[in-house]
């Protein structure tokens, strides 16, 4: 399936069919991410659990601990 | 041509403007990668006070991007509060600065923002722990503050103004247990310079009174993957917030008074923090008859015994260098300062 992350195209497996599939095939810190699907920022508490279809748009941002 | 001739020059700030920044009051919470080039920026630009603190002395490693500070400070480890005071006052004369050379506890910030009147609080920390009690002392006593962050290329910033945005608890939903830092992935000065520079960006639309132009989103890039991001987060704004709901907890607030030992992470240091107390350095030096004193200023008093180094700070911090295990470093600690 061809997503649009962060702006670049990606190919995920077919069995990438959620947010938090998605965020554990980035191998992405599910603590520290925030996501917005196709321009909609997700609730933390439903993001993991939401579907993903072709050519989404999702962005993905990573807090930062360090300093 | 005056001192802040080419920022009065900057329509958006003018001579009013210049004159507002010089009635404000900043509080910078950690003095190293970011919290030394956020307060060389703020002096510089003519902020009226600057109060700042920090916890650990300067060490050589921090050099590569820590700006304020110079190898005579390495040689003399002074506290990188005080250190950061006298450039500041060499930058900048006509800027009030104090200077806290202790860790940003609950009870210290609850202190300062009762008796002062702060108007922003800058994050120049690198931990989430402070950064969430910053969160609640913040939004305790309506102070709005700037989180920033880097690691490695990244960077990340965010304004939060009590009442109007949402805070970092209602953003992250709660304290992460992992996360990498600069011990562990590095960083670049270009990172921590670039994230500093956001934050003193937005402090000044706020300080001069041109909110209209504050960015208001989560704002993160990465200086060697050429990416960048600006994510609008309003919408996480949470009403049963324990920071900045309608009725709030602070539960970062709630933090018991008994000793503290915590492992400085990648520095092979534990803190060990007694309750509110003060320690005087020559009574300590006389005492110690077997150990070799390394450094002793006003501020902190360095000696070595077999195996470790341990550095005694006047408000009754000790660091254990040469381990990063509590268990170990209280048998020591407990040897020393029984």
């Amino acid at each position: 399936m061809q997503l649009t992350v962060n702006g670049h195209t990606v190919d995920v497996p077919i069995h990438v069919t959620t947010i938090g599939l998605l965020l554990d095939h980035l191998q992405l810190n599910k603590e520290l991410a925030i996501v917005e699907l196709n321009r909609v920022i997700l609730q933390k508490d439903e993001r993991d659990e939401a579907t993903i279809q072709p050519d989404d748009y999702i962005e993905i941002v990573q807090f930062v601990g360090g300093g | 041509m005056t001192r802040y001739s080419r920022q009065e020059r900057f329509i958006p700030i003018g001579e009013q403007g210049q004159a507002k920044l010089a009635t404000k009051h900043v509080l910078i919470v950690g003095a190293g990668a970011l919290g030394a080039p956020t307060a060389d920026l703020l002096a510089r630009a003519g902020i009226g006070k600057i109060s700042i603190i920090d916890r650990d002395f300067v060490d050589l490693s921090n050099l590569q991007r820590q700006t304020l500070y110079t190898e005579r400070d390495v040689v003399k480890r002074l506290p990188k509060a005080s250190a950061a005071k006298q450039r500041l006052l060499a930058v900048n004369a006509d800027v009030q600065v104090a200077a806290y050379d202790q860790e940003a506890t609950v009870h210290f910030l609850e202190q300062l923002l009762t008796t002062e009147t702060i108007d922003l609080i800058f994050d120049g920390t690198d931990n989430f722990d402070t950064r969430f009690i910053i969160n609640d002392i913040a939004h305790k006593h309506q102070v709005p503050w700037i989180y920033g962050a880097c690691v490695g290329a990244s960077s990340l910033s965010l304004f939060i103004e009590p009442n109007q945005t949402p805070c970092l608890h209602c953003i992250m939903g709660g304290l992460p247990t992992s996360g990498p830092t600069c011990d562990t992935v590095g960083i670049l000065a270009s990172a921590s310079q670039i994230t500093a520079a956001m934050q003193v960006a937005e402090a000044l639309k706020y300080l001069t009174d041109n909110k209209e132009a504050m960015r208001g989103t989560v704002f993160s890039l990465d200086v060697w993957q050429n990416t960048f991001s600006s994510m609008d987060v309003a919408s996480l704004k949470k009403d049963d917030c324990p920071t900045c709901g309608t009725s709030p907890s602070y539960p970062f607030l709630q933090q018991d008074a008994t000793t503290r030992f915590a492992s400085l992470c990648g520095r092979d240091t534990v803190q060990i923090r007694p309750t509110y107390t003060t320690r005087d350095l020559t009574t300590l030096a006389n005492k110690l008859t077997d150990a070799s004193i390394t450094h002793h200023n006003e501020f902190l008093l360095t000696f070595k015994v077999t195996g470790y180094t341990l550095t005694a700070f006047r408000d009754g911090r000790v660091f254990v260098h040469g381990t990063a295990d509590v268990t170990e470093a209280k048998k020591i600690y407990y040897q020393y300062f029984a």
